[in-house]
């Protein structure tokens, strides 16, 4: 009974009535499998170029439709079309830089690179458009212009099928701290690779970072040697960070509740790491993090990433939430990750966060969107999205190369969601541009590129791991 | 002839179980080997040790099914320690879990090993049970028999009686009396008074909860199956609701032992990581305490001339004498709560004149210890007493309070078992 749903849309019958089917994502380390065309809407694509160079990764140039290069088309019935002129194969992905987009003509030069492109866009093909934060992009018409970026890629996101995707990435070249091509490499890749499964319809942020603290740019295992603390790693999202934090050469510090310790040890054991049992709201439990990091790895060792991922729900409408309910919440899901931030954050606590470290926490659509019976979970949500904001602009931070972002997950498929109704949770699993849920790995995936030592440019920034869920969006 | 290594410190890294379950409790259809693998993983975890290759595993189990012959090394096949640790497995009754760890730091002190592992498990509800003596035999014969005719009249020779399974008892198999029963004479003969029982279990129960509140077992216990603390403990029993029980050992007016102070059956299993202080510093980990001494004794039961219960009374003045050391000279004690009456009846006999003088052949009794210094995060009548299980429960708490003391700082363990044996140690905090 419970995949039911699941059954229906097997189902060679259903297909036939319209249930859409799933497509199998991409995922992990793959690049597309056709070609990377590159193409600009206003100048020269220069910055995207430069950074696919940074990262070894070969493109072509994108074919531009206009009324000049289109061929005739002859339908089935035998009508003829005029249709842009096709690519010789299938398109991997296709990356626009607009960074210099800056009048209306310019978004039809936008049009001009996305249509055949669209057209001949693989499964699991990604759709990149680079612009620039609007409020710095000078006049009226620029800013309304790279804003209109924005509403291009959310609809081509709602447009594209088949476990495509579509984002915008925003640079900041206006500003006396320009993006270089290694600022944005690492979230270039993120996005051509596999990696980048479920996050659809987004806009991400890339600023700029000291060069030398801009580093493993390319490399396969970027955690080689580093402590990288994870909580709530028990079981769920928080079991996949850890493995793939391991998988890309972390030494993880799993921690979980001494009540959850079966499924801590077999995690910790499955990838080598070591497992502290610890409630992350009980007194003293960032001492205790330090002291297990300092007691394992030596006193000079330091934590490079923490991520905050333990959380609870209590769900009930606020007309019958008491405080109990509502303070638990907001106790595991917010006051104790600013707790735990603010001693590891001291500079000369042994085992304690490193200079160039990373903080990433776990907020969640419902944090963004609001939902009924939720209020006490969305507050602790909204909560951590305005904590990041509030440290990522933090200047002390920034001069030690400190990030700190987060995720915000839609509908993911863990023993939570599964514990949902039915009905319910086969409308979570749909109202989104990919049509089906997420996996825990691809908000692993995106945790770990926030914390990447290559992602030094992004900081107080929220990302959306939804499939462009329409909740909240 | 090579160099014979010179001995060394062996020291205690840290423990893990798992919560201790109710006979028929959380873990009823938990086997052993699912408990100490569990528990083997939870330790392993703890310290990272995913894929090592352990010096060995020792560990045991007192109720113990035939086809669990190798317990130990199947467990440690199941669990995430490389597969070329060596593991065996040792049986010593309720003195399983802390002769395991003797054996361990026996071989690195000797420099045969590195590091081990020592444990035990029991499960009183997933107990073997054996088929009834005329049944077996029946059953042999008719395996040996040659012609299908001969089978038949062997196995027609089985009686209705035949078929009752032998359930494994908690009784002395030459006195045919159980250990409750032979502790109310022990009881009886050193005069322990019902109340001073009754507040001995009621400090287990509440020493051992505040325990857990505190977090104490956080890095000691691992979760397993439903339970993420003791089953049996109860945090809210008192003398006043100890007395209302009636005795179920001994007899008439002088009984005092009823459930409340006597320990229940019990599911569950410990480990204790021991190492050389080398190893434990190449790797990082924590050193807890160093293992000093050990001493078994017993008793002879059968004849009525001791307590079945009373050789760690005598196993503890050996090894004061051995260390030169006075009872006094501790600052935990740790004595298995087989009883509560074992545990004041042992502390009595220290105190005897009588006792040291015609027992130990001593000139003055060991005296009396600070009772504040007794199994100060509860012991076995609120844990549990999974019989082996119960020296790794003891040995990881104590060092880790002994750790927490600072070095120098020294506890004792005292452990009672079946067969009138008696297993205590030394251990010194770092
Ligand atoms: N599953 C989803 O669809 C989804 C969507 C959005 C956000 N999230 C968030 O992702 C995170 C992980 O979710 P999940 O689905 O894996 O949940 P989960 O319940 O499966 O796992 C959460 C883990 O956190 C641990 N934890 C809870 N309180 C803790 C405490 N006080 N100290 C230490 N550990 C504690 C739990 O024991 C558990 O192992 C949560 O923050 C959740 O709010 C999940």
């Amino acid at each position: 009974m419970a995949d039911l749903v699941q059954l229906l849309t097997s189902n060679p019958l259903a297909r036939q009535l319209g249930v859409p089917q799933p497509t199998r994502l991409r995922r992990g380390r793959d690049l597309p499998t056709g070609p990377v065309v590159v193409g600009a809407a206003g100048g020269a694509p220069t910055l995207v170029r430069r950074t696919l160079d940074v990262l070894g990764v070969a493109a072509d140039d994108a074919l531009v439709d206009t009324p000049q290069t289109r061929v005739t088309e002859t339908t089935d019935e035998g009508r003829t079309r005029q249709v842009p002129a096709p690519y010789p194969g299938a398109v991997g992905a296709v990356l626009v830089d607009a960074t210099a987009a800056t009048a209306i003509e310019d978004l039809e030069a936008l049009r001009g690179v996305l249509r055949p492109a669209l057209r001949a866009l693989e499964a699991s093909g990604r759709v990149v458009v680079v612009g620039v934060e609007p409020e710095t992009a000078g006049g009226p018409v620029a800013v309304a212009v790279q804003q209109a970026l924005e509403g291009v890629v959310r609809s081509v996101g709602k447009e594209l099928r088949k476990g495509a995707t579509a984002n915008l990435v925003r640079v900041d070249l206006l500003t006396d701290a320009p993006t270089t091509a290694t600022d944005l490499a690492s979230t270039l890749s993120f996005l051509l690779e596999g990696r980048s499964a479920y996050v659809s319809g987004q806009v991400l942020h890339v600023g700029h970072a000291d060069e030398a603290r801009v580093r493993e740019i390319t490399s396969q295992r970027p955690f080689e040697g580093q402590v990288v603390v994870v909580t709530g790693a028990g079981r769920g999202i928080g079991a996949s960070i850890a493995e793939t934090f391991a998988r890309d050469g972390a030494m993880v510090v799993a921690v979980d509740v001494p009540a959850g310790g079966e499924g801590l040890s077999q995690v910790a054991n499955r990838i080598g790491g070591t497992a502290l049992q610890l409630d992350i709201t009980a007194a003293g439990a960032g001492q205790r993090i330090a002291g297990h990091v300092a007691q394992r790895f030596g006193d000079a060792a330091r934590i490079h990433t923490i991520v905050h991922n333990a959380g609870i729900t209590r769900d009930r409408l606020l007309v019958n939430t008491d405080e109990e309910r509502w303070g638990s919440v907001l106790e595991v899901n917010l006051a104790a990750q600013v707790r735990i931030n603010e001693v590891l954050l001291d500079p000369d606590l042994p085992g304690g966060l490193d200079d160039g470290g990373r903080i990433v926490g776990v907020a969640s659509t419902s944090g963004i969107a609001g939902n009924r019976g939720q209020a006490n979970y969305a507050a602790s949500k909204a909560g951590v999205i305005g904590l990041v904001r509030a440290m990522g602009a933090d200047e002390r931070l920034g001069a030690r190369g400190i990030t700190v972002n987060a995720v915000a997950p839609g509908f993911i498929e863990t023993e939570m969601t599964a514990k949902i109704p039915v009905a319910t949770r086969e409308i979570g699993r749909r109202i989104n541009s990919l049509q089906q849920g997420g996996r825990p790995v691809d908000v692993a995936e995106t945790i770990a590129w926030f914390a990447q030592p290559a992602s030094a440019a992004v900081t107080g920034r929220v990302l959306r791991v939804c499939g462009q869920s329409q909740l909240g969006a | 002839m090579p160099d014979q290594p010179t001995p060394r410190d062996a020291v205690v890294v840290g423990g893990n179980r798992i919560p201790f379950g109710r006979a028929n409790g959380a873990y009823a259809a938990a086997s052993n080997q699912a408990m100490l693998t569990a528990a083997l993983d939870g330790l392993v975890a703890r310290f990272g040790l995913a894929g090592e290759r352990m010096g060995e595993v020792a560990a045991g189990a007192v109720l113990k099914h035939s086809r669990d012959f190798n317990l130990t090394r199947e467990a440690v096949l199941g669990s995430a320690l490389d597969p070329t640790t060596p593991a065996y497995d040792l049986q010593q009754a309720c003195g399983t879990g802390l002769e395991t760890v003797i054996q361990v730091a026996n071989k690195i002190t000797l420099g045969q090993i590195e590091a081990g592992i020592a444990g035990g498990v029991d499960s009183a509800s997933d107990a073997p049970i054996a088929v009834g003596e005329g049944l077996r035999k029946a059953l042999l014969k008719a395996g040996a028999a040659k012609t299908p005719l001969d089978r038949v009249k062997a196995l027609a020779g089985i009686r209705p009686g035949d078929l009752a399974p032998e359930t494994p008892r908690n009784a002395e198999v030459r006195t045919g009396l159980s250990m409750g029963e032979h502790q109310a004479r022990t009881a009886k003969e050193w005069g322990i008074t019902r109340e001073a029982q009754d507040e001995l279990a009621a400090a287990s129960h509440h020493n051992l909860a505040a325990a857990w509140d505190a977090g104490f077992f956080d890095d000691l216990a691992t979760g397993f199956l439903r339970l993420s603390r003791d089953e049996g403990l109860r945090p809210d029993t008192s003398v006043e609701k100890l007395a209302t029980l009636s005795p179920v050992f001994g007899k008439g007016e002088g009984a005092t032992m009823t459930a409340g102070n006597s320990t229940p059956l019990s599911d569950g299993a410990a480990t204790v990581l021991l190492s050389s202080r080398e190893w434990a510093q190449e790797r990082h980990l924590p050193v807890l305490a160093r293992f000093v001494d050990a001493e078994v004794a017993a008793v002879d039961y059968v004849s009525g001339d001791e307590g079945l219960l009373m050789a760690p009374a005598y196993a503890v003045p050996r090894l004061l004498a051995r260390q030169g050391m006075s009872l006094q000279d501790f600052d935990h004690y740790e004595i298995h709560e087989a009883f509560a009456s074992t545990v004041l009846a042992t502390l009595a006999a220290w105190e005897s004149e009588e006792f040291a003088r015609d027992r130990l052949g001593l000139d003055a009794p060991l005296g009396s210890i600070d009772r504040s210094r007794l199994n100060v995060h509860g012991s076995s009548l609120a844990a549990g007493h999974p019989f082996a299980a119960t020296g790794g429960r003891i040995v990881a708490t104590l060092a880790k309070l002994l750790h927490e003391k600072g070095p120098g700082s020294r506890g004792l363990v005292s452990i009672c078992a079946a067969g009138g044996q008696g297993v205590v140690a030394i251990l010194e905090g770092c």
